[in-house]
């Protein structure tokens, strides 16, 4: 009977549609392309759309995993290093060692994999708040990849074409690279939807202590979420390399803050509990669209980086106050309900 | 009358204290976290003299001011933030924002006092924005700083450009300013900004150790709920120590100009997470509620002489990345020390029983 009155407690059908956050941030995507489109008629050419895509792509995919942590209130701050950890590395592989073009992604994997298990070992085993092990293990990383580097540089020439080809070829006009994401994020959408597993991670950040109650295995569930999202981040790291086709100890420097800013903007609360992987790949989206209109637009490039800020800003500030409007209902409806 | 409510909040603490003063016995109390920190310095200083010829020259104590001053000054406020269980990643970015204002007021000829007046009410303004979003609209202040983050770099980029001031035309700054930057008080080896910040330090830690206000950070972050209860103004304070974390690290951007003398908008780039870094390798909790001035001082000391020693032995900066980040690493693990290696055991153990054979 509540779930007929919630809605119209606050005459809200705009307000359940706004609270499937995915559709406001698609019609928002739709709002800046369709804008920007009419300033400049370039912005959709075929070709400032695959650059668009394939970018947003990478910050998706780390987004992924991000949303898997920050759904469990926890925080992995390491993956802008093992991207560019894992990178390096695959492109050391190809130019000194020469291994086959699909060990490539392996490997990347695998580093991921290993700095995933090293997180997840720290924050549950040894039970260390994530944001200062993910912290740490942001600078240990990226010193490690500047040791390994030690001043070299990967060229485009040393990469296989085989390898790089994930990077430029399209498919109907879409990069690989976003076909690839795309498929993952659908996967992991299901995936976060449908396992029980994956709905114990929303328990965790929901209420830890109730979920335990319940006979969550937390620890094993947290490891698994530092896990997926360190995999995914060495995955990412070899698809980086494939895309830009050359690296040094620079890659992925910062790319923690634009995926956790992603991730919020796409819904994901920061205090764990809700959210969806989607809503974080089109956060990513969002974001990376917004930027590239700026480009397009003649408005300074100086200002790409204020913008984005104030939007992130306004993306928080809208969530809260959405959730308080919700809220709100919610309880007006409880009451009248009681009332009866 | 508040001072009576707030005696139930702080009685853990209060409690805490007294035990560690009269009951414990004598090698528990010594084995507090700034005990394991001097240790750790008087480690430091002594590898790095033997390794380095060229530390123990008093320039090294002038360079290590140099280097570390406007840094420290940033993490003087953050440590009353984390203490109330918030974050502000925005301080490096403030620092370039309040750098970049000095410039382009300069570069239009203004005063340069004027100058520097309009960059420490920048970093008011900035600190207001987060403490309203944060304790006015309830917003969680990692994310709300790493939006302001973002915003405070995108202005000082939009100020200034890629011009680095001051460039062709312009006036040089003030000379005897300048100095200030790069010369040390007479007579002495420390530097202008070393001196600031001790100073500080003294402030901070009589008001964070010493004051009711102190006591009631402290309250705050360990019971944000019970301190309200227990009439502190809980979002009042909040608001402040964000609007005082955007001041100082306004002003560690005038102590930064002074010292490069030139200004461009990437002043200080990433620094957020190094003064997060020297916070809670000083023993601050990142839940609220534990931490020291004097640890945070120590931490201050230890990085900075290490990041001194491991230059002059000519050790990359890629080798200092993973010096302070396993100091950050040894400084959650070791707290929790027989804690953690039980349940590092009992996770072996666990794994182990999984698999078969």
């Amino acid at each position: 009977m509540s779930a007929v009155t919630v809605p119209k407690a606050d005459g809200g059908v705009v307000l359940t549609l706004l609270r499937a956050r995915e559709i406001g941030i698609a019609l928002l995507i739709a709002l800046v392309v369709l804008v920007t489109a009419l300033h400049n008629s370039h912005f959709v050419d075929s070709n400032s759309v695959q650059q668009l895509l394939s970018g947003a792509a990478l910050i998706a995919l780390l987004g992924v995993g991000e949303t898997l942590v920050i759904i469990t209130r926890n925080v992995d701050l390491s993956v802008g290093s093992v991207l560019g950890l894992s990178a390096y590395v695959v492109g050391d592989l190809f130019k000194y060692h020469h291994i086959p073009v699909w060990s490539g992604f392996v490997i990347g994997t695998l580093v991921g994999v290993a700095a995933g298990t090293l997180n997840g070992f720290i924050v549950t085993a040894l039970r260390v708040p994530s944001l200062v092990v993910t912290l740490g293990m942001l600078y240990v990383i990226r010193g490690i990849d500047g040791v390994i580097v030690n001043g070299d540089r990967i060229d485009p020439e040393s990469i296989p074409n085989a390898f790089t080809a994930v990077g430029y070829r399209t498919l109907f006009g879409i990069p690989w690279l976003a076909i690839i994401v795309a498929v993952l994020v659908a996967v992991a959408g299901f995936a976060m939807r449908s396992f029980r597993a994956s709905r114990d991670l929303y328990a965790i950040g929901s209420n830890p202590d109730a979920a335990a109650l319940a006979g969550v295995p937390i620890q094993r569930r947290v490891f698994s979420a530092f896990l997926i999202s360190g995999t995914l981040a060495g995955f990412a790291g070899a698809l980086f390399l494939a895309l830009h086709t050359q690296i040094d100890n620079s890659g992925g420097i910062g790319y923690e803050l634009s995926v956790v800013a992603a991730v919020v903007v796409g819904g994901v609360a920061i205090f764990g509990g809700s959210g969806t992987v989607v809503g974080a790949a089109l956060g990513a989206l969002l974001l990376n669209t917004i930027n590239q209109a700026l480009v397009a637009s003649r408005i300074s490039a100086f200002w790409n980086q204020a913008i984005a800020g104030a939007l992130l800003l306004a993306a928080i500030a809208f969530d809260r106050w959405l959730s308080l409007r919700v809220t709100k209902s919610l309880r007006s409806a409880e009451g009248a309900h009681r009332e009866l | 009358m508040s001072s009576d409510l707030a005696t139930p909040a702080t009685r853990k603490d209060a409690s805490a204290a007294k035990s560690s003063g009269a009951r414990e016995p004598v090698w528990r109390r010594a084995a507090r976290w700034e005990t394991g920190l001097v240790a750790v310095l008087i480690g430091v200083l002594l590898w790095a003299s033997i390794k380095s010829p060229t530390f123990t020259d008093p320039s090294t104590a002038f360079y290590f001011g140099v280097n570390t001053g406007y840094i420290a000054v940033m993490a003087l406020p953050m440590t009353f933030v984390v203490m109330t269980g918030e974050i502000d990643l925005s301080v490096a970015s403030m620092l370039g924002l309040s750098a970049s204002m000095v410039g382009y007021l300069w570069h239009h000829g203004w005063n340069i006092w004027a100058a520097f007046a309009v960059a420490l009410l920048v970093g008011v303004v900035g600190g207001a924005l987060n403490g309203v979003l944060v304790a006015r609209f309830g917003l969680p202040s990692i994310a709300v700083t790493i939006g302001t983050l973002t915003l405070f770099r995108g202005l000082a980029e939009v100020l200034l450009g890629s011009l680095t001031i001051p460039t062709i035309g312009d006036r040089q700054f003030p000379q005897w300013l300048t100095n200030i930057g790069v010369n040390s008080i007479p007579g002495t080896q420390v530097s202008w900004s070393m001196l600031i910040f001790i100073v500080l330090a003294v402030i901070f830690g009589v008001v964070l150790h010493l004051m009711p206000l102190g006591r009631a950070m402290v309250a705050v972050g360990l019971q944000p709920e019970a301190a309200q209860f227990a009439g502190i103004r809980v979002k009042r304070m909040k608001f402040w120590l964000f609007v005082l974390s955007g001041l100082m690290s306004a002003f560690a951007g005038i102590l930064v100009t002074l010292q490069q003398a030139s200004v461009s908008y990437n002043v200080g780039n990433g620094l957020e997470l190094t003064v997060v870094a020297i916070v809670l390798f000083g023993g601050v909790s990142i839940f609220g509620g534990r931490g020291t001035i004097l640890g945070v001082v120590l931490s201050v000391a230890i990085v900075g002489s290490l990041q001194m020693a491991l230059t002059q032995l000519n050790v990359s900066s890629d080798k200092q990345n993973i010096v302070t980040g396993v100091l950050l690493l040894i400084s959650v693990i070791v707290p929790n020390g027989g804690e953690a290696l039980r349940r590092a055991r009992e996770f072996v153990r666990r794994r182990a029983a999984h698999e078969p054979g």
